[in-house]
């Protein structure tokens, strides 16, 4: 359990992170959302005491970081900028981790083989490549076998196979029943492993919400849609309460509040032909668009746009 | 790579430990050995000790009879025995700036603070694990030089024993001066957190501020100069002072070059609590 109360960080005149409340609860993925910027590193660094807050407090399973008596017990974390002396081996570097601690040199091996290292293992870390760096920083996360994982971006620059090993990763660690609080700027990364989301955004909070809400709203709001000569008398014909119909070209309507099967039921009814009857689901990206959308509208009193701006405009600030 | 051993139930394992002092000096004891720039620097320091008294010491001897009367009167062979120590310090020096430095320049230093949140532990593990080794290695390379650099006077007769006066001090003051050289080296790292400033800081102090002080009036100098962190720390490595220099009393001088060092570590402690990692 991480309990974020409050948390301020200022550097100088720039403001990283704006009173910041969230809890991440034990025993579920929860994933870390926002653009790049947003202070996502930033709150982890606060949580991993390595940051002091400007103001506000973070508590670890109720203590703060520094009071831990053993953190890599506790909480094992991975961060995005690099944390490992480039002069020493990979074997080395979890050795000397593992020394602080008291924990034993076999534990080094294991994680070394869980994380697929072996071959390098006595290598330079210098000379490692961005997947090899992100299975070190996986294993030193590990290595004390912690209940509570913090992993930044831990997808980040890797190529597809590095990728998916990260996915199965982060599934067992939530089948092994561990917290998992994981960053991205990437909806459709969080989407497959989180089950919690923490939304942020110029250091705000955006949305604190669950990936089964955002996919209720997604298929909520899906269109149906709908290709037509004479799409004005389809228009006349299809309107009713709780049905919206969008339209950008002529002949094509988008049509919500109404399946597909009940507009090809009306529309043959009435004798119009269609050309064109898709169900449009909306992607989880678009949703959490949206989502973050309104969001930023309401806490930052930013103006109502479409639903992909608010974003863009973030990553511009950003 | 396996990607099932995600799961696998060696996944948990491990005993319960927890963050000691002692557990941390174990940390750092692996942590030094572990870089190759650090066995170097300490090759370097330990050959820089031994074999420059007993170069200048052959130097001297082939050249004993075109030296002046006055010098052969003055020669100390005490002196070449740990003048080793001119070169070691540069190599303990930088090395020392980079034991911490180093992990700031890598990030290595966000690993060791969130392992021991609490940081000054990291520090004094680092002091003391450092200053050990350099304690250990120079004083045995002091006595080696010491020894081969008697031999090789014998030929002259300019030699001396332990029990020799200043003998045993200096020997002894040669290893502490490093030792204590190093540990001020580890608090400007700390302080400067970054490699080439604290080198720079670290010359400035010991090698640029003596010379600056040389071009000052004499009167001026004469009263300023024997208070600089180098030139009190040599007192205690010290046999035979050149005549007419002004210079502290040998423990007095190491005295005020440890306090020198005490400040660096204070300042770099105060600054590892209160700043961000």
């Amino acid at each position: 359990m991480i309990e974020v109360s409050h948390v301020t960080k200022r550097y100088g005149d720039k403001l990283a992170v704006d009173d910041l409340t969230f809890t991440v609860k034990p025993g579920i993925v929860t994933g870390f959302l926002g653009p790049n910027g947003a202070g996502k590193s930033t709150t982890m660094r606060v949580i991993l005491g390595l940051d002091a807050p400007t103001s506000g407090s973070v508590r670890v399973n109720g203590k703060v970081y520094r009071d831990l008596p053993a953190p890599l017990q506790e909480i094992g974390a991975m961060l995005e900028a690099r944390a490992i002396h480039t002069g020493r081996s990979a074997f080395n570097h979890l050795l000397a981790m593992a020394r602080t601690h008291g924990i034993p040199r076999s534990r080094v091996d294991d994680v070394i083989e869980i994380v697929g290292l072996g071959d390098v293992a006595h290598r330079r870390v210098g000379g490692f490549s961005l997947g090899m760096g992100q299975r070190l920083g996986i294993a030193s996360a590990l290595l004390g076998d912690p209940e509570i994982l913090i992993l930044d971006e831990p997808a980040n620059g890797l190529d597809p196979e590095g990728i998916l090993w990260i996915r199965n990763l982060l599934t067992g660690l939530a089948a092994d029943g561990r917290t998992v609080f994981l960053s991205s700027h990437l909806m459709s990364e969080i989407a497959l492993t989180a089950e919690h989301l923490v939304v942020v955004g110029r250091g705000r909070l955006i949305a604190d919400t669950t990936v089964a809400e955002i996919v209720a709203q997604a298929s909520e709001n899906s269109a149906v849609r709908v290709r037509a000569p004479d799409a004005a008398r389809l228009r006349d014909l299809l309107a009713a309460d709780g049905v919206t119909i969008v339209s950008d070209t002529p002949d094509v309507l988008d049509v919500h509040g109404l399946d597909s099967r009940r507009i090809g039921t009306l529309a043959a009814a009435a004798g119009i032909v269609l050309y064109e009857l898709t169900p449009q689901t909306a992607s989880l990206e678009a949703a959490f668009m949206r989502l973050t959308g309104e969001a930023v509208e309401y806490h930052a009193g930013a103006r109502a746009t479409a639903p992909a701006t608010p974003i863009a405009e973030l990553e511009r600030a950003a | 790579m396996s990607t099932a051993a995600a799961v696998d139930p060696g996944l948990r394992a491990g005993g319960r430990g927890r963050v000691t002092q002692v557990n941390v000096i174990r940390s750092e004891w692996v942590k030094l050995w572990t870089l190759r720039s650090t066995r170097w620097s300490l090759l370097a320091a330990v050959v820089a000790m031994t074999g420059l008294g007993i170069l200048v010491a052959v130097v001297q001897m082939n050249r004993w009879t075109q030296l002046a009367p006055g010098d052969r009167l003055r020669y100390d062979s005490i002196d070449t025995g740990v003048g080793g120590y001119h070169l070691a310090q540069l190599a303990i020096g930088v090395l020392g700036v980079m034991v911490i430095s180093g992990e700031y320049s890598t990030g290595m230093i966000r690993s060791s603070m969130m392992a021991v949140p609490r940081r000054l532990p990291v520090l004094w593990a680092k002091l003391g694990v450092f200053s050990a080794v350099t304690f250990v290695l120079m004083l045995v390379s002091s006595f080696v030089s010491f020894f081969v650099v008697q031999a090789i006077v014998t030929q002259h007769r300019v030699q001396h024993t332990l029990g020799d006066p200043h003998a045993l001090r200096v020997v002894l003051g040669t290893s502490l001066f490093l030792t204590v050289l190093g540990i001020l080296a580890i608090g400007i790292g700390g302080l400067i957190r970054n490699t080439a400033g604290g080198i720079s800081l670290l010359v400035f102090l010991l090698f640029v501020l003596p010379g600056i002080t040389d071009i000052l009036p004499a009167s001026l100098a004469n009263s300023i100069s024997p208070y600089l962190p180098l030139n009190a720390g040599f007192t205690v490595a010290t046999s035979t002072f050149d005549p007419g220099s002004h210079h502290l009393s040998p423990w007095g001088g190491f005295a005020l070059f440890c306090g020198y060092a005490a400040l660096a570590v204070i300042a770099a402690a105060v600054g590892l609590l209160r700043r961000d990692a």
